[in-house]
């Protein structure tokens, strides 16, 4: 700490005369006994830190203690032992899962292409779906009306993934000797969209067609709420924009183009930079739900492969080596997705 | 001119209302064909001739299930896990998220960024897993084997709530809180006599989510509770599916022809309690997304 006279000495308007600050005294002694004081600070004020201690200890126990257990992925398995006491086995699983020769790597990098192609096509299709309808329901001028469709479409979102997938597998589902084929295959098969065989064997036990339901399900499921951001930038446009563009002679689509896109720019840029940084964390629940044996080659992603290794066949190593792997390049995407959001828009998603 | 610009709204107009006509509908037909499904006779259904409306009404399938003891089972489980999993979560939150938006707390930035970066970096299923073993070992040496109360302890806290919370918080005026300090107030009395009153709607909207993700939630509760008696209704519900499935496929056929209404019957008793309140909480969730998140 550098020390300037000027810290110290104060002028005193009426004589001229230098004296010594009397403040400067308590923060020197401040940051001579810094921990006294914040021990004293905080026995002053206990209550509040005491309403912090179940928050922490939640996060400890729940969220940071898992991130330790995930520092096993350097060190050999062992059951009771704790982390800390294990051997070292340095990068040897990194090194089975990324340049191993046998089905583990193979199994690993179609888990990784999975899981980018998944969240990629989910930024492709279920990205702009909400944006679409927030246009549409901005067109919808009866107030009635508008929540009807509102209620309609938010509902699926409160629905557990289990009840999502669980219709959807009944509604996709193949026949068999006593079993006509869900409704939906039906209808597909009448429109001539998928052949009867494709239908009768069912649509989940398709490989091909695995990505399609996902993404279909997911704007099923998130569509209508995620357009709840969209409606609320859009109905905040002042009409008289509009008018000022109807005078000039824009029609609907210039409307759309002048007016509406550049006013909600910013939501899209912030909810698309958003997405961008979840790239990689698909959710496994949903996968796990609606995969089989016969979809892995397209729907196995990098947390299922991991709960497959470690928790069904007790690869606990392999499986903690593959989610770090994930677990950083998603993390590092969040935090670039969250500089760029702060140069571009000034706002700081967290 | 006046005309071309008619013509293209109107266009736009009939296009909106018919595309939100097709998604509404379809966002809403699944829930449809179930709930009809699961009144109908096990022969329409099986080969598929309910279509919209139900066919050969009759409610065998409700009356199978209501005689089943695990069904009830589970569902007062989901009743058990919502109610003390919500409870734990909102007081959690709640205290943490009141100490995080005074200015006056010390390493309040240290504090932030250990709950953020919970939201960066998740260590995944499998060391969560293994950090739940271990849990389960020390708690059932302590002398608890309950898993229940494991589940409702340590799942649904969510950092994003805490968040949405603390910045409600810092939303209410510090002279009301001031004037309540000059009356002598403790900080728990100002917390529930001047804070919570005042950030009503925002509890209201972080109990709900806290309540919805508690009563859907469902992988961790089959991972983490053994006993089958103590499954929620999640978890009956897919372990029943899985179970006709298998059926299928060893035997072909199913192994009563009634497994596809019984898991329209339980589809339905899942979504009514959800279908009930959703028209009171559908506004609050609208508020909460837009409030959530962006900062500063």
């Amino acid at each position: 700490m550098s020390v300037k006279a000027a810290d110290y000495l104060l002028v005193d308007e009426e004589t001229g005369k230098y004296r010594m600050d009397p403040e400067q005294a308590v923060r020197d002694d401040v940051e001579k006994h810094y921990w006294l004081h914040v021990g004293r600070t905080i026995l002053k004020d206990w209550r509040l830190y005491l309403m912090l201690v179940p928050m922490i200890l939640v996060f400890l126990f729940w969220r940071y203690f898992p991130m330790y257990e995930l520092l096993g992925c350097f060190k050999r398995y062992e059951e009771v032992t704790p982390v800390s006491e294990r051997l070292f086995s340095g990068f040897s699983y990194f090194k089975t899962l990324l340049v191993g020769s046998d089905s583990l790597s193979t199994d690993f990098w179609r888990a990784m292409r999975n899981t980018f192609l998944l969240s990629f096509y989910g930024l492709l299709f279920g990205f702009p779906m909400p944006i679409i309808l927030a246009l549409f329901f901005n067109e919808v001028r009866s107030d009635i009306a508008r929540s009807i469709f509102q209620v309609m479409t938010y509902l699926p979102k409160f629905m557990s993934t289990v009840i999502m997938t669980s219709l959807t597998i009944m509604l996709v589902k193949g026949s068999s000797l006593t079993n006509g084929m869900g409704v939906i295959s039906q209808l597909f098969v009448n429109l001539g969209w998928i052949s009867p065989e494709v239908g009768a064997a069912g649509l989940l036990n398709q490989p091909n067609l695995f990505r399609a339901i996902y993404q279909i399900t997911g704007i099923w499921e998130g569509a209508g709420y995620d357009s709840i951001v969209f409606f609320a930038a859009i109905i905040a446009i002042s009409p008289t924009s509009y008018e000022a563009a109807q005078i000039d002679g824009a029609g609907k689509m210039a409307q759309m183009r002048y007016v509406v896109l550049p006013s909600i720019l910013s939501t899209v840029v912030i909810m698309l930079i958003t997405r961008i940084g979840h790239l990689l964390s698909v959710g496994y629940e949903k996968v796990l739900l609606l995969y089989n044996l016969n979809t892995y080659v397209t729907a196995d992603v990098v947390s299922t492969f991991a709960q497959r290794q470690g928790i069904l066949s007790n690869a606990k190593g392999i499986a903690s080596a593959a989610e770090m792997m994930n677990n950083i390049i998603g993390m590092l995407l969040v935090i670039g997705a969250n500089t760029i959001a702060k140069k571009a828009s000034n706002t700081s998603l967290y | 001119m006046k005309r071309r610009l008619e013509i293209s709204e109107l266009i736009f107009k009939i296009i909106s209302y018919t595309l939100l006509t097709i998604f509404a509908v379809a966002c809403l037909y699944p829930f449809v064909y179930a709930i009809s499904s699961s009144v109908s006779g096990y022969e329409a259904v099986q080969y598929g001739r309910v279509v919209l409306f139900p066919k050969d009404v009759q409610f065998d399938a409700f009356k199978r299930m209501f005689s089943d003891n695990m069904f009830w089972n589970s569902y007062s489980n989901t009743l058990f896990l919502t109610f003390f999993g919500t409870i734990w979560a909102l007081g959690v939150a709640l205290l943490g998220g009141y100490a995080l938006s005074k200015k006056r707390l010390l390493f309040r930035k240290a504090f932030n960024f250990f709950l953020v970066f919970t939201m960066w970096f998740s260590a995944g299923l499998v060391p969560q897993y293994l950090n739940y073993i271990a849990t389960q070992r020390v708690f059932s040496k302590v002398g608890i084997n309950d898993d229940k109360w494991l589940v409702v302890i340590a799942m649904g806290m969510a950092a994003m709530n805490i968040i949405l919370l603390r910045n409600a918080f810092e939303g209410v005026p510090s002279e009301i809180e001031e004037a309540a300090i000059v009356d002598g107030a403790t900080e728990l009395q100002v917390l529930t006599n001047v804070y919570i009153p005042m950030t009503k709607s925002t509890i209201a909207t972080v109990a709900l989510f806290f309540g919805i993700s508690r009563w859907n939630g469902y992988y961790w509760a089959r991972q983490m509770i053994k006993d089958t008696n103590e499954h929620p209704l999640q978890v009956f519900m897919r372990l029943k599916l899985e179970q006709f499935q298998d059926a299928e496929q060893m035997a072909g056929w199913s192994e009563s022809y009634a497994s596809d209404s019984v898991i329209y019957a339980l589809i339905v008793c899942s979504v009514i309690p959800i279908l009930i309140i959703y028209p009171f909480i559908q506004k609050y969730f609208a508020k909460g997304t837009n409030a959530g998140g962006v900062k500063e």
